[in-house]
């Protein structure tokens, strides 16, 4: 499999949709380039639109468009989508139970050299608290591409969060995805490890090896949808192996961690661990500094795979 | 156009809208007052729009930007016939179809849910942009407050409405010249608010905005010029028509009883 760039998937998505369905539209505020979209608005003019460097009025103006019958794809830095745009998204968009796609990029430490002003390591936190939205961050080029379909098809706002770059491809051509249903890429008995995102869901896999090599039998769940969680698969894992490590590329409080924790401690206290940035500003720096600086490493799943099991 | 009607159903408005507001005991009277007579004039005549159909797709649309005049905009839908006039007597009730501000999900004939300010404004430019390229030949109507107008965000989508020639788009500006904290020029001065629109690209005009016949002619002005979304400037008085809050800066959210109210709706006439 080779790999892609996600935006490249997210574009060539985004026109297979338009092709199907006039509705859909292209909303962005001065990142068409970074995000390649222009080569939606070449393919469908009129139906892209720029605001400018104005991420209030992108999501404002996304949700007109919703009202006049669009299916509005608004992507911006997540940073913006979440912080700068979050009153506007809440009310405009989600209160007024209007249909606006949302697209933070570059979550977490992808947003590398555009450092700590770019950097959202809380936006899962803050839009979780809106009340019945769809928060989902696809792992690799073949789930982002099932997982926006059904996005773009059901009714009601979604937020996902999407690197811009190349991820290490994870699935087959074909594989199905359901928003709200994790992924469970193998199952095991000693430990479950739930992970989030392209950047964290490749190092859990390199992490279920290293652990597999020492003996322990760890059960590794794609939580592409950390809302509404699936409890279910949550609740199962956890009472099977008696352990649970969440990993994401985002703060621990308020992201998957947290909505984990929330599922067990009411339905069944497990012991967990989580990997994730702690209580942080970002900063510049390469991708994979920054990885390692706020541990987001196999290593780091390992270790805490360690520590729960008091091993 | 008969502007006797339009007059007589704005005085109505005032009277449900006093009647509604008093019947709670408190409300935003004062800027509910100063849009009366531009919602006569749009659902009085203006507008297509049918109370028996309140969804249907081809009908002009209004987003009352200034969510917090949502009692104003209630007493012109119920009296439309949009829903019952008893509803008025629900406002700001637990599990009321009419919450202070307005909400698109809860009231028949609301088109936007509105009250954060300037975030109606946004929306109304993008429903706007959405009619246009669907072809659509109704109208977008919006009403922002001055206060509002302090938003960056109304500006944001000034600038987008001018640059995709939105001129579909008829907004209001309820210039009444007054904000929770005093007078717009004692707390945050809107300069020239005319000139600023007519470089932010918009067709503009400034009419007496409790005078229908001149908001009529503003209108059609409006509906002629095209290339252009239009902002008419409509110089108001905050409470008007109501005698204990006619022109007072207190009279943005107010407590008042139906005795109160009564004696308005009397003066009146």
């Amino acid at each position: 499999m080779a790999t892609q760039e996600m935006r490249s998937v997210y574009v060539e998505t985004l026109i297979a949709l338009a092709e199907r369905d006039e509705r859909i539209m292209v909303c962005e505020a001065d990142l068409m380039r970074a995000h390649g979209t222009t080569k939606f608005a070449d393919r469908f003019p009129g139906r892209a639109v720029d605001v400018g460097v104005a991420e209030a009025n992108l999501v404002g103006v996304s949700a007109g468009l919703s009202l006049g019958g669009k299916i509005p794809f608004a992507a911006t830095f997540g940073c913006f989508a979440s912080r700068r745009a979050f009153d506007q998204f809440f009310l405009s968009a989600n209160y007024a139970r209007l249909n606006v796609k949302l697209v933070g990029t570059d979550p977490g430490v992808t947003a590398a050299f555009n450092g700590g002003t770019h950097m959202p390591f809380e936006d899962v936190g803050l839009m979780r608290m809106v009340p019945g939205l769809t928060i989902f961050e696809p792992a690799d080029p073949v789930s982002l591409r099932a997982l926006m379909k059904q996005s773009a098809s059901m009714w009601g706002c979604t937020y996902m969060r999407l690197p811009r770059k190349s991820v290490e491809p994870i699935y087959e051509e074909g594989e199905e995805f359901t928003l709200g249903k994790g992924k469970l890429l193998f199952d095991g008995d000693d430990v479950t490890i739930i992970a989030m995102g392209g950047l964290l869901v490749g190092e859990a896999i390199k992490a279920h090896e290293m652990l597999a090599e020492e003996g322990i039998d760890a059960a590794l769940i794609d939580m592409h949808t950390v809302k509404p969680l699936d409890e279910e698969l949550v609740l199962h894992h956890a009472r099977k192996s008696g352990a649970v490590v969440t990993a994401e590329n985002h703060q621990i409080a308020g992201g998957l961690g947290a909505a984990v924790a929330n599922c067990l401690s009411c339905a069944c206290p497990t012991p967990m661990r989580m990997v994730g940035i702690r209580d942080e500003f970002g900063q510049v720096g390469t991708q994979a500094w920054l990885q390692q600086h706020y541990r987001l490493t196999a290593d780091e799943i390992v270790t805490q795979v360690k520590d729960v099991l008091n091993k | 156009m008969d502007t006797q009607k339009i007059v007589e159903f704005a005085k109505e408005i005032r009277k449900q809208t006093l009647f509604t507001i008093g019947n709670l005991g408190v409300g935003h009277i004062g800027g509910a007052l100063s849009v009366v007579d531009v919602l006569a004039l749009l659902y009085g005549k203006v507008m297509k729009i049918d109370p028996a159909n309140p969804l249907w797709e081809e009908r002009d649309m209004l987003v009352l930007s200034k969510g917090h005049a949502g009692p104003a905009l209630y007493a012109t839908l119920a009296l439309k016939g949009f829903f019952p006039m008893e509803e008025l007597t629900t406002l700001n009730q637990g599990g009321t179809n009419l919450p202070s501000h307005c909400d698109r999900t809860r009231t028949v004939g609301i088109d936007m849910t509105t009250g954060s300010l300037a975030q109606g404004f946004s929306a109304a430019c993008g429903l706007a942009y959405a009619r246009q390229l669907d072809a659509k030949e109704g109208y977008v109507y919006a009403i922002i407050g001055d206060g509002e107008s302090q938003e960056g965000q109304v500006w944001e989508a000034a600038m987008f409405a001018a640059h995709y020639r939105l001129d579909h788009l008829i907004a209001f500006t309820d210039y009444n010249k007054m904000q929770i904290d005093g007078t717009t020029d004692e707390i945050m001065s809107l300069g020239d608010i005319e000139a600023k629109w007519k470089a932010f690209g918009w067709y503009t005009q400034r009419v007496d905005g409790h005078d229908v016949e001149a908001l009529d002619r503003a209108v059609l002005a409006a509906q002629e010029h095209s290339g252009k979304p239009s902002m008419i400037i409509m110089d108001t008085i905050k409470g008007k028509g109501a005698f204990f809050c006619e022109g007072q800066v207190g009279s943005h959210s107010m407590s008042f009883d139906l005795a109160k109210a009564n004696e308005a709706m009397a003066r009146l006439g």
